[in-house]
């Protein structure tokens, strides 16, 4: 099994951080995982891509050639990043998105950045959601796996509102 | 219990972890892109274990700092990328004149100039061989992978007290900023710590080195005074133009790296036993040449890898040994071209020897060395 995967938002809405996450469930799976991000000068705005890739084997070219599984939380972002998809990979987008109907691969558009706005009462858990999604999406590991990721890398005192993220995130995806 | 020592780091933070295994107790430095994890990283780690991390004015105000607190018996580094790395050449080439252990790390980044910030080169290994002026030695190492980086460190440390000589670290922008797992392990074995002189402060010279031609400087403070300059010194460390000593420090600098070659290079033979192409690749390139030969040998053809993991002194030696065996050698760089010309001096009158390169900031794909393979198979 090996999996790449490319989380992709705009800048400041912790791409970097599901991506370090993801990988570092995947280590704890007892998997290999590699985590790479580009970025520009800015901070803020803009399209931001963090790219994963989890495997049974070693991992010799870190980056993303064909993501298998791929998210996108802004039109930019899914504009910019999703065109090289695999035809049989999975794609989950915010519903805001646009899509432009060129997509072969499998796509979920569910409502992540609505859920963690106005569920979850911030908009900054929005990648925990998606995080969930992901891994109900696409199995690449365990949702056990996922929460221990997460709470080992939160703030302390945000545990619950990050855990109900990835719940509802995993719920949004049917079946 | 593995599970606690199984980490995701950046290269930049195994960096920081060998060099704290390796027993690092100063830094002096001018942050700047992409090798800023480092020093941030030492700014926290190094206080708490009584070290000293200094933020200079400006890079050639940091070299000059770990130059100092090297002399004053630390073991000492600074971390920089390419324009930092041009500012430090001045301090880089009086450090090797004045024999003074120390570690810079340049995460490469693209060039010329401030070039992209964020975007992955390997355009300064000439410069890390040739950019401070004069003849001299130079000891450049360039791990590939976030492991590596760890080890790669502790190296650098241990073959710059050793030797008595700054060791340059060559990552690139994608092995400093990639996570990838590492277990970092509890404690490591034969960290090589700076030696204290046999005589006493009075019988004492500086520069008169045992049978490995290296020098035991004293570390300031500790009762031992000695004069150090960038001048060509005599054993006393005070300035000589005697032609006889002057040849004879040359000389003694150089055979101090030239004799310990084999204890200095270090290269991965990947699938060469049978090969009849050979690829020459490092750093981040040398994990895009791994995957481009794996995949050329399920297309049945016999290629092999030659990962650099010292740069210089040049692994001579080892690229020899495959001269007569393969058809072709491939150089595969981040860059227009530097690597290649030192293939092309060794081994070009018994194999042709092609340059394949990326130079756009971004990392070279396996399938780009795969189609050359390829096409230098056909043409065999």
């Amino acid at each position: 099994m090996s999996k790449q995967i490319r989380l992709s938002g705009s800048g400041g809405q912790g791409m970097l951080l599901a991506g370090i996450i993801l990988a570092e469930a995947g280590i704890m799976s007892g998997k290999n995982a590699v985590q790479s991000q580009s970025y520009g000068p800015e901070a803020r705005g803009g399209a931001s891509k963090s790219e994963v890739i989890i495997s049974d084997l070693s991992i010799d070219y870190p980056k993303v050639t064909k993501p298998d599984i791929m998210l996108a939380l802004t039109q930019e972002a899914y504009s910019k990043y999703a065109g090289d998809m695999s035809d049989d990979g999975i794609l989950v987008i915010d519903e805001s998105i646009q899509l432009s109907g060129q997509d072969k691969c499998k796509v979920y558009s569910i409502p992540i950045i609505v859920s963690a706005r106005d569920v979850l009462g911030r908009a900054i858990v929005a990648n925990m959601v998606a995080l969930g999604a992901i891994v109900k999406a696409s199995e690449v590991i365990s949702f056990e796996s996922l929460e221990s990721a997460v709470l080992k890398r939160v703030p302390r005192g945000t545990e619950e509102l990050n855990r109900k993220a990835i719940q509802t995130g995993y719920e949004l995806i049917a079946g | 219990m593995i599970e606690k020592k199984t980490r995701l780091l950046q290269g930049n933070e195994a960096c920081v972890e060998g060099a704290l295994a390796a027993g690092v107790t100063f830094f002096a430095g001018y942050p700047i892109t992409p090798s800023t994890e480092i020093a941030e990283l030492l700014s926290l780690y190094l206080p708490r274990i009584g070290g000293k991390f200094i933020q200079m004015e400006d890079e050639i105000a940091g070299m000059a700092a770990t130059i100092g607190g090297s002399l004053a018996g630390h073991k000492a580094m600074t971390a920089t990328s390419g324009p930092g790395f041009s500012l430090k050449q001045e301090n880089l080439g009086f450090a090797i004149m004045a024999e003074v252990p120390c570690v810079i790390v340049n995460v490469m980044r693209g060039g010329p100039s401030t070039g992209l910030p964020t975007a992955t080169a390997q355009g300064d290994v000439m410069q890390a061989r040739w950019g401070t002026h004069g003849d001299h030695p130079i000891i450049a190492l360039a791990p590939y992978s976030v492991p590596d980086t760890f080890y790669t460190t502790i190296k650098a440390f241990n073959l710059a007290e050793k030797y008595s000589t700054p060791v340059v670290i060559l990552l690139d922008e994608v092995i400093g900023h990639m996570r990838e797992k590492i277990e970092v392990p509890d404690h490591v074995d034969g960290i090589i710590d700076r030696k204290s002189p046999e005589k006493s402060p009075e019988d004492y010279l500086p520069y008169e080195a045992g049978p490995d031609q290296a020098p035991v400087l004293a570390k300031f403070g500790s009762g031992y005074r000695y004069h150090v300059t960038g001048l060509t010194h005599d054993f006393t460390g005070f300035p000589t133009t005697d032609p006889k000593q002057v040849k004879y420090l040359m000389d003694r600098l150089n055979n101090k790296i030239e004799m310990h070659k084999d204890d200095i290079i270090e290269a991965e033979e990947l699938e060469l036993d049978d090969a009849e192409i050979m690829v020459v690749a490092y750093g981040s390139v040398s994990r895009s040449a791994a995957n481009a030969i794996r995949s050329a040998r399920e297309a049945g053809i016999k290629v092999g890898l030659l990962r650099l993991k010292t740069i210089w002194p040049f692994a001579e030696k080892h690229l020899k040994k495959y001269a007569d065996q393969v058809k072709a050698v491939i150089v595969a760089e981040q860059n227009q071209g530097q690597i290649v010309y030192e293939v092309e001096r060794l081994i070009g009158c018994q194999a042709p020897v092609y340059a394949e390169n990326r130079y756009d900031g971004e990392l070279m794909k396996p399938e780009q060395i795969l189609n050359r393979i390829k096409e230098v198979y056909r043409n065999a």
